[in-house]
C-alpha cells in the first residue's frame, strides 16, 4: 500500500512532464511559424532597400539575397533626391499634435464621465464609444465637406484636425474603463485632503492611471502615424503630404516603381513606432488589459 | 477640537430611506461608535459629517457652525477608509502630507508634523516606502497617520479595522485607543462589531434601519438595553430570548416558559412587572446569566435540569445549547461543569438580570 502510494506521485510527475513539454513544442511549433509569417515581409524590404538599383531590376538574380554586396544608395536617395524628409517632418508634427490634443480631451473626458457623476453622463459615454465603430472610408466623405468649409484642404493641420475623430473616442473608452478601476474612496481622500477636481486629476488619477495613459497614447500614436484614408483624401501637393500617402505617392510614378527607395523609405517610416512599441510595449498590454477587465 | 451635532438629519437615496430623522450630540473629545447591522445608515451618517454625502433634510454642525454647504476640505475632518485609500504611487511621506501640502503649510512644519504622527504611531522606518510594500496592519497605520497630521477637529473612521484579521484587529483596536488618549479629538467610528464598539466608546449609537434605537455608555446599553434589538445586538454569544407567560403567584409574579418550567420573578422586580401581569412576553436573558448552579443566596426555584444539543468548550468556559419550548437557548458555564452532548445538565437562571420585553412594541418593559 505504501508503496503504491510512494510510487504514485512519482508517475503522476512524469506525466505531467511529459504533457508540459508537448505543449512547449506545439507553442514553440506555431509561434516560430507565425514570426517566420510576419517577418518575412519586413526582411524582404530590408534586403531590397540594400541592393542596387540594377540588381532589383535584374529578373535573373534571388530576391531573397544580395548578390552584388550592400549599398545604402537607396537611403541616400531617399533622404537626398526626395520629398521623404518633408513628409517625415510633416507625419511628425501631425502626429505629436494629435497625441497632444487625443489626451488632453479624453483624459478630461474620461475623467469627468467616471467620476463627476452628472446628468446624461452614462449615455455620453456609450455614444463616444459608438462614434469609434464607425469606420474612417465612411466618414472621410461628410469630413471632406467640413475641411472643405474650413478651408484647410491641402494642408496638414486639416490631419489634426481630423485624425481625432479616430482616436478620441477609442482613447476615452480606454481611459473610463481605466479610471473606474480606481477605488472611489481615493477620490474621497483626495476630497478631504483638500484637493480640488482638478488636483484629483492631475495628483491622483494621472499617475495612479499612468499605464493607461501609456496605452492610450501609444494607441493614438500608431494611428495617426499610418493614417493613410484621411491623408489620400484630403492633402494633393507634396509640400503637404504626409509619409503613409507620400512615400507610395512620389516613388511610384506611373507604371515606373522605384522599389529600392521604397523599401528604404517604408522601414524609415515603420522605424518611430517600432521604437515606440520596444519601450512601452509592456504599459500597453497592462494598460489594454486593465482597462478591459475592470471597466 | 469641536463638538459635533446632527439635528433631525435625513437621506433618502432615489426612494430608499437611508436615514431617518436622527439628532445627536457628540461633545469635545469624545470617543462615539455608530454600531448597527449593514444597512442601517451608519456609513451613510458618517459619510454626511464628511460631506461625502449631503444630507436630504436637516442640519450638521461641527463647532456649532452649520456646515451642510461646506465642502468635505473646509470641514476640518480627517477620515480613514475601511481599504485604507492611500495614494499607490506616493511613499508613505507622501501620503500623510498630501493633505498638509495642499493646505500650503511650510515644509518643515509638515516634515515636523508628519515625523511625530509617525513617532506616535511606531512607523517612522516605513517613511520611504509605497503602500504596497506594506503589510494590512502597517497601511491602517498610515491611514491614521495620514488623519492625525492634520490635527483636525473630529476623526472619522469608517469600519477601519473591517480588512484585518482577527488578531490584528484586536491589535488594532488597542492601538487606535492609545492614539485617542493621546490626541484628545473628537472621534466618530462607525463599525458593525459590537465588541469593537463597546471596547472603543465613551458612547455607543447603535443604530437600526436609518434610526437611532439607544445611544449610552456601553455598560448601559449592556446592562439597561431600551429595546429587544439593542438587547440582542449588544453582548456576544447574543441574549436569549424566550417566550413566556407572566403569572401572579399570590404576592410575587412567575415567568411560566414552558407547561414544566417556571421562574418566580426576584422580588426588587415585581413593582417594575406588576401592570403586566397575565400577558405573553419575552424573557431576555444573557447566556452568561444561565449558568451551572453557583453563587450564594440563589433562588432554588430558578435551578432545572435540562438535556444539552450542543457544547462548545472556549477555554476558560463553555457555552452549552438546548432548547426550552422549541427555542434553541444558550447557557455559559463552568468548563468542569458542562455535561456532554445528550446528557442532562443542572443549571441555573439569574433572573436578577432579566429583562422583559413587550413583543408587540419589541421595547424593553
Amino acid at each position: 500500500m505504501t508503496a503504491v502510494v510512494a510510487e504514485y506521485p512519482g508517475r503522476s510527475g512524469a506525466s505531467l512532464k511529459r504533457s508540459r513539454r508537448w505543449a512547449l513544442i506545439t507553442s514553440y511549433f506555431f509561434l516560430i511559424l507565425f514570426a517566420i509569417f510576419f517577418l518575412t515581409p519586413p526582411y524582404y524590404m530590408i534586403v531590397t532597400s540594400l541592393k542596387s538599383d540594377a540588381e532589383v531590376a535584374h529578373l535573373a538574380t534571388n530576391p531573397w539575397i544580395i548578390a552584388n554586396g550592400i549599398t545604402f544608395e537607396q537611403y541616400r536617395l531617399l533622404f537626398q533626391e526626395s520629398d521623404f524628409l518633408i513628409y517625415f517632418k510633416n507625419t511628425v508634427v501631425v502626429t505629436l499634435c494629435v497625441v497632444a490634443i487625443t489626451m488632453v480631451v479624453s483624459v478630461l473626458a474620461a475623467f469627468s464621465l467616471s467620476r463627476m457623476r452628472f446628468w446624461g453622463s452614462g449615455i455620453l459615454a456609450t455614444g463616444i464609444f459608438l462614434t469609434y465603430l464607425i469606420p474612417d472610408t465612411l466618414l472621410f466623405i461628410p469630413l471632406f465637406q467640413i475641411v472643405r468649409g474650413l478651408g484647410l484642404l491641402n494642408s496638414y493641420w486639416s490631419m489634426v484636425l481630423v485624425y481625432p475623430t479616430l482616436t478620441v473616442p477609442f482613447c476615452t473608452w480606454i481611459m473610463i474603463g481605466y479610471f473606474q478601476s480606481i477605488p472611489k474612496e481615493l477620490d474621497e481622500a483626495a476630497l478631504i485632503d483638500g484637493a480640488g477636481h482638478m488636483q484629483m486629476l492631475l495628483k491622483i488619477f494621472i499617475p495612479v492611471a499612468l499605464p493607461g495613459i501609456i496605452a492610450a497614447t501609444i494607441f493614438a500614436f500608431t494611428v495617426s502615424w499610418a493614417a493613410f484614408v484621411y491623408p489620400i483624401a484630403f492633402l494633393f501637393s507634396a509640400d503637404q503630404q504626409v509619409l503613409t500617402v507620400g512615400t507610395v505617392t512620389s516613388l511610384i510614378k506611373a507604371d515606373v516603381y522605384k522599389w529600392g527607395m521604397l523599401m528604404a523609405g517604408a522601414l524609415v517610416a515603420a522605424a518611430p513606432p517600432l521604437v515606440v512599441y520596444a519601450f512601452l510595449m509592456d504599459y500597453y498590454i497592462a494598460g489594454l488589459t486593465a482597462g478591459a477587465t475592470k471597466g | 477640537m469641536a463638538d459635533v451635532a446632527l439635528r433631525n438629519v435625513v437621506k433618502r437615496f432615489d426612494d430608499v430611506d437611508a436615514v431617518r430623522n436622527i439628532s445627536l450630540t457628540i461633545p469635545d473629545n469624545e470617543f462615539v461608535v455608530l454600531v448597527g447591522p449593514s444597512g442601517c445608515g451608519k456609513s451613510t451618517t458618517l459619510r454626511m459629517i464628511a460631506g461625502l454625502e449631503e444630507a436630504t433634510a436637516g442640519d450638521i454642525l461641527i463647532g456649532g457652525e452649520v456646515v451642510n454647504d461646506v465642502p468635505p476640505k473646509d470641514r476640518d475632518i480627517a477620515m480613514v477608509f475601511q481599504n485604507y485609500a492611500l495614494y499607490p504611487h506616493m511613499t508613505v511621506f507622501e501620503n500623510m502630507s498630501f493633505g498638509l501640502k495642499l493646505r500650503r503649510v511650510a515644509k518643515a512644519e509638515i516634515r515636523a508634523r508628519v515625523e511625530q504622527a509617525a513617532k506616535i504611531l511606531d512607523i517612522t522606518d516605513l517613511l520611504g516606502r509605497r503602500p504596497r510594500q506594506l503589510s494590512g496592519g502597517q497601511r491602517q497605520r498610515v491611514a491614521m497617520g495620514r488623519a492625525i497630521v492634520r490635527n483636525p477637529k473630529v476623526f472619522l473612521f469608517d469600519e477601519p479595522l473591517s480588512n484585518l484579521d482577527a488578531k490584528l484587529r484586536v491589535q488594532m483596536r488597542t492601538e487606535i485607543k492609545r492614539v485617542h488618549q493621546k490626541v484628545k479629538t473628537t472621534t466618530i467610528y462607525v463599525t458593525h462589531d459590537q465588541v469593537e464598539a463597546m471596547t472603543l466608546a465613551d458612547r455607543v449609537v447603535v443604530m437600526n434601519g436609518g434610526r437611532i434605537e439607544q445611544i449610552g455608555r456601553p455598560q448601559d446599553l449592556y446592562h439597561r438595553p431600551k429595546s429587544r434589538f439593542v438587547a440582542g445586538f449588544i453582548g456576544s454569544p447574543a441574549m436569549n430570548f424566550l417566550p413566556a407567560r407572566l403569572q401572579s403567584n399570590g404576592d410575587g409574579l412567575l415567568l411560566r416558559l414552558a407547561p414544566e418550567l417556571a421562574f418566580p420573578v426576584p422580588p426588587t422586580h415585581t413593582a417594575r412587572y406588576q401592570s403586566s401581569a397575565g400577558k405573553d412576553l419575552i424573557l431576555g436573558l444573557r447566556p452568561e446569566h444561565i449558568t451551572e448552579p453557583r453563587g450564594e443566596g440563589r433562588e432554588p426555584r430558578c435551578e432545572f435540569a435540562m438535556t444539552l444539543d450542543v457544547i462548545e468548550p472556549m477555554g476558560m468556559e463553555t457555552m452549552v445549547f438546548f432548547t426550552v419550548n422549541g427555542t434553541e437557548v444558550c447557557a455559559r458555564v463552568e468548563p468542569s461543569a458542562a455535561s456532554a452532548p445528550g446528557q442532562p445538565m443542572r443549571l441555573y437562571a439569574n433572573l436578577n438580570h432579566m429583562h422583559l420585553i413587550d413583543p408587540a412594541t419589541e421595547l424593553v418593559l
